[in-house]
């Protein structure tokens, strides 16, 4: 089998993309957490905003991980509009039909991606993208620590916003007793749309860490939906630390399975492992309620 | 069911027919085949989501398992394509009933079933596309051969027609489903599960069956799309292009309703190859007109097009209406 | 000369009824003052994953048009030009049979294209429906011909004549050198095209003396490369043998590069972009020393350079799709010339019994053989040095000696 040390590097790297998922997971556990709706549109808002990041490279020379300070704020509006203005309004507030929704949403934006950058894949050319830090025998490959580092600092600076802000506040008063929070004057479609932003927002610090490493589509997004709802049913939904959690262990259960089943059938792991834990733990490893 | 509710199925049947053979040039025809089968794949959809208010995200599942088996019995075993198509609809339906059972089993309902639906597609997807019984990624290719128990014709009206009758079969399925005492389980399930429960409704069997049906209607028209293009590869049968649009054209046309899916695929085909035409094959315009469709649906015309016919002539309350909006509230 | 240009005459379909609507019976009417336009299908993923080389083949079959119209137009027609109808397969062999009845329905005579060979399996298929004659351009499926279907022919090399040649060059390469290299590690896609090329190698390779350390398989698209190269680097073996697409292949270089995995060599056959001219345009150190055997033109043919040259003017890199293509359109019109008709079935026959000339393609002369598949068909062997491509195999058409070990 392989030398201790390439898999030691093999589970390294998961642990590292497994951070960014996590990432993607926290913004769609949020929301779940306090809208109590399944965003289906999340993976296209992540491809909205890797393209952002590619525009912004492409033709303004703007570095990757510099753009997170343009791109952050512009998804953030990005996410409130499309709250407030759409899916909100447009779904009445069934479950079932803010599903639709908002797979509709995914769909126009997939294919509004589509018609104005058709189906090339497109990647940022970077000085650092295939550098490596050398931590003993291991190469870490540079990209991938930065997105660890980052994406760990991006959630710590989420929980700080939920937990020592007067928005953070509300937001939690709006996710434990919606109609309480309403009496005492909290603008409840204001807090969903900020929440809803707040997601978007992570998404874009998301996007910024991928691109180096990796290429944008129209259809990028998609492989991330599905890996990103087993990490939140995987974790509890509406569970930060269990997106956390779920993520880098996602990120490592990927690693091990391509490195032994190889990369074809090393999907279907994670598959799997939603299913799973879909019919037999639906509150996750961490969720409480459901 | 009587007599006169078997009208409607065999006035759209005839209708269907006559423009077959009415001299449509060949691309027209396929495009009509294609709505049909399209057509079939809703129905199926709106037997689980429109009747029973379980939103599956996954038909892919059903549909590729139809289109897999017949051409795989044809090619390995000689098997003639009527037997194939007879053993796609029940290995369909099987697949149904087996992804219900654990679904329901567990109690998955809105979103989660939703979920996990797609979750069950996107397995079957990435394991055909790299086991051998399903020529991995190359697909399945079955030979050219015209005659009837081929399924197989130089003249493409006589395929149209037999799509159509399948459809017109399962347009008087779903009339059945709206009289049979099975089908009045399954709507009171939909607008009241604890209700429905209490009553003494057996909610799990009522649930299997429809998943049962509804997978084995959409197989069908696996079946049909496998022989009429005559290949099958793993994006083709289980990739997620189906779910949607067996989804879309059942929401569109009308949740519920029994010519809701058929006038959904209709419409949001014949839109489709308007807007290419328009936008001069720009790609994915048309997808894009169908996901505002479907927001607008959900937001403006809960009830589709079914209920605007329905409005204009005055009649009230929409069944489809129900099926969106049952779960407001609970 | 009429006053059309080359892009009025390139009709791009715009969808089934558009198609049907610019429909117009395709009647021959020879002998007229004005003879009508030969019709001639391209079937090519004008989007998609696989875009860029229907982009590239699309210049080909043009260049090849505009010649002809250029020279005189189909002769035997008295002087009818050809107009060439782009059929978008969209990268995936469904709608690719689509597109062929919409181009049935405009009225072409022959098709030709087909690129991938899931794509080329289908739209054959769907052209026979019609007797409508298929040239295939690259697609190297060996099942693609054979199948009994009379109206379908291929121009390039399928897998087996390849990787017979393929194999034999790499035995010449390593005993020039002393035979230096004896493992090998296969990654390839997991689609018809690299999973095919990679059972072959599995057959073949241990009797030729090299032994397979492993068999690594990837999806296409593949998000990261970075555990197959661990493999790599893990296996340590003298060669790679690779065999995906464009994407794929840059990214497992550069992180071949980047993990530093330096084997003896790199040897594609049909490698996605070891013959191509963008990866060595924007990553000149990965790909440098890369072997390929793949589809080439011939590179004493001057029409070649001109080929290259119209491609980089439109700001692109070149790749064997423009050649390949190029030639498929000379071969069809050569057909149409010999049946002196526009006719599907006359043109078949041609292509069933005559000799043509081969383009710009290493082949001589082209000569279908029973089951259609062009019996002079050859690869050529490629090696990027010093930032260009050079063939190194066979002698004829060598234009520098192989360097190898790479990394020696």
């Amino acid at each position: 089998m392989y030398s201790p040390l390439i898999v030691a590097e093999a589970l390294l790297n998961g642990l590292m993309l497994g951070a960014v998922y996590a990432l993607i997971a926290l913004g769609l556990t949020l929301i779940y957490g306090v809208l109590h709706i399944v965003n289906f549109a999340h993976g296209a808002l992540l491809t909205v905003a890797m393209f952002g990041v590619w525009l912004l490279a492409e033709h303004l020379g703007v570095d990757p991980y510099l753009s997170i300070l343009i791109m952050a704020p512009a998804m953030f509006g990005l996410g409130y509009a499309a709250q407030r203005f759409v899916i909100g309004p447009a779904s009445h507030g069934s479950d079932n039909s803010i599903l639709l929704v908002t797979l509709g949403l995914s769909i126009i934006i997939e294919n509004g991606l589509l018609a104005g950058f058709r189906s090339d894949t497109r990647t940022i050319d970077t000085d650092y993208a295939f550098q490596v830090v050398e931590l003993g025998p291991l190469l870490l490959s540079f990209p991938r620590v930065v997105g660890l580092f980052v994406a760990l600092l991006s959630a710590l600076v989420l929980w700080a916003i939920l937990e020592r802000t007067d928005v953070g506040r509300a937001i939690r008063a709006v996710a434990k007793e919606k109609l309480g929070a309403a009496l005492v004057g909290i603008e409840v479609s204001h807090v969903y749309a900020v929440t809803f932003a707040l997601g978007c927002a992570c998404l874009a610090v998301a996007a910024a860490l991928l691109m180096p490493v990796f290429y944008v589509s129209p259809t990028t997004g998609r492989a991330f939906v599905l890996v990103a709802f087993t990490i939140v049913v995987l974790g509890g939904m509406g569970s930060i630390v269990g997106a956390l959690v779920g993520g880098l262990l996602i990120g490592v259960v990927e690693a091990a399975c391509s490195l032994f089943f190889g990369d074809s059938l090393g999907q279907i792991g994670i598959f799997v492992i939603f299913i799973l834990v879909l019919l037999f733990r639906p509150t996750g490893l961490f969720g409480a309620r459901q | 069911m009587s007599a006169r509710d078997l009208l409607l199925p065999l006035i759209a049947v005839l209708v269907l027919a006559g423009l077959a053979f009415s001299g449509l040039s060949g691309t027209l025809l396929n495009l009509l085949i294609f709505m049909m089968i399209i057509s079939l794949a809703a129905q199926g959809w709106n037997i689980l989501g429109g009747f029973g208010g379980l939103s599956s995200f996954g038909h892919a599942a059903f549909f590729g398992t139809g289109a897999y088996t017949t051409l795989i019995l044809q090619t390995s075993l000689g098997v003639n394509a009527w037997a194939g198509l007879v053993a796609g609809v029940l290995l369909g339906a099987a697949v149904g009933a087996g992804i219900g059972f654990l679904s329901f089993r567990s109690g998955l309902k809105g979103s989660y079933f939703a979920l996990i639906t797609l979750a069950f597609a996107e397995v079957l997807r990435i394991a055909s596309n790299s086991a051998p019984i399903t020529g991995g990624a190359a697909g399945i290719l079955l030979p050219l051969d015209y005659g009837f128990l081929n399924l197989q014709f130089d003249d493409r009206r006589w395929f149209a027609l037999i799509a159509i009758l399948f459809v017109g079969a399962a347009l008087a399925l779903t009339r059945w489903l709206e009289r049979s005492r099975f089908g009045a389980y399954l709507i009171a399930i939909r607008e009241n599960e604890q209700a429905a429960q209490a009553l003494g409704v057996d909610v799990f069997r009522v649930k299997l069956g429809a998943i049962t049906l509804s997978a084995g209607c959409t197989a069908l028209a696996g079946v049909l799309y496998a022989q009429n293009y005559l290949f099958v590869d793993a994006h083709v049968a289980y990739g997620p292009w189906i779910s949607i649009e067996a989804l879309f054209a059942a929401i569109v046309g009308g949740l519920g309703t029994m010519f809701g899916p058929l006038v959904g695929a209709v419409a949001l085909l014949g839109l489709g190859e308007i807007t290419k035409m328009v936008s001069g094959g720009v790609p994915g315009v048309d997808l894009l007109v169908f996901g505002a469709i479907l927001i607008l649906t959900v937001a403006f015309v809960p009830g589709g097009l079914m209920s605007l016919r329905q409005r204009l002539t005055g009649r009230r309350r929409p069944r489809g209406e129900t099926a969106l909006r049952s779960e407001e509230g609970a | 000369m009429t006053k059309m240009t080359g892009q009025t005459r390139r009709t791009i379909l715009k969808g089934g009824v558009a198609a049907a609507a610019a429909a117009t019976l395709g009647a021959p009417t020879v002998l007229r003052a004005q003879p009508a336009a030969v019709k001639i299908g391209l079937l090519q993923p004008m989007s998609g994953f696989l875009a860029q080389a229907g982009d590239l083949a699309s210049i080909g079959a043009q260049f090849a048009v505009d010649e002809i119209n250029a020279a005189g137009g189909i002769k035997a027609l008295g002087g009818a030009q050809i107009e060439l109808l782009i059929g978008d397969s969209k990268s995936n062999a469904e709608a690719g049979a689509q597109e062929v009845e919409a181009l049935n329905e405009a009225g072409v005579v022959a098709i030709g294209g087909g690129f991938a060979s899931g794509i080329s399996l289908t739209a054959t298929q769907a052209a026979a429906r019609h007797d409508l004659p298929f040239l295939v351009d690259s697609a190297t499926a060996d099942s693609i011909t054979g199948r009994d279907l009379a109206n379908t022919f291929r121009l390039g090399p399928n897998f087996s004549m390849a990787t017979e040649v393929a194999l034999q060059n790499l035995i010449k390469l390593n005993e020039a050198a002393g035979n230096p290299a004896k493992t090998v590690a296969l990654v390839h896609e997991d689609g018809l095209f690299g999973a095919g090329l990679a059972q072959v190698m599995q057959e073949k390779l241990p009797g030729l003396g090299f032994e397979i350390l492993e068999t690594i398989s990837h999806p296409t698209p593949a998000r990261d490369m970075s555990n197959v190269v661990l493999r790599l680097r893990s296996l340590q073996p003298d060669l790679v043998i690779p065999s995906h697409y464009y994407n794929e292949f840059v990214l497992m270089a550069r992180t071949m590069q980047q993990q530093r995995v330096r084997p003896m060599g790199v040897y594609a056959v049909f490698g996605g972009a070891a013959s191509s001219y963008q990866f060595v345009a924007e990553y000149p150190e990965a790909a440098e020393g890369v072997f390929d055997c793949n589809h080439w033109g011939d590179p004493s043919n001057p029409t070649d350079a001109e080929l290259k040259a119209a491609v980089e003017a439109q700001g692109k890199h070149y790749a064997y799709n423009t050649p390949i293509n190029y030639s498929v359109v000379k071969v069809l019109a050569e057909a149409i010339e010999k049946a002196g008709a526009a006719d599907r079935a006359a043109v078949t026959e041609q292509l069933r019994t005559a000799e043509f000339g081969s383009g710009v393609m290493p082949y001589g002369t082209t000569k279908f053989g029973e089951d259609g598949q062009n019996v002079n068909a050859l690869p050529l062997n490629t090696q990027v040095q010093d930032g260009k491509i050079n063939v190194i195999f066979p002698d004829q058409f060598a234009q520098s000696t192989p360097v190898f070990p790479v990394n020696g």
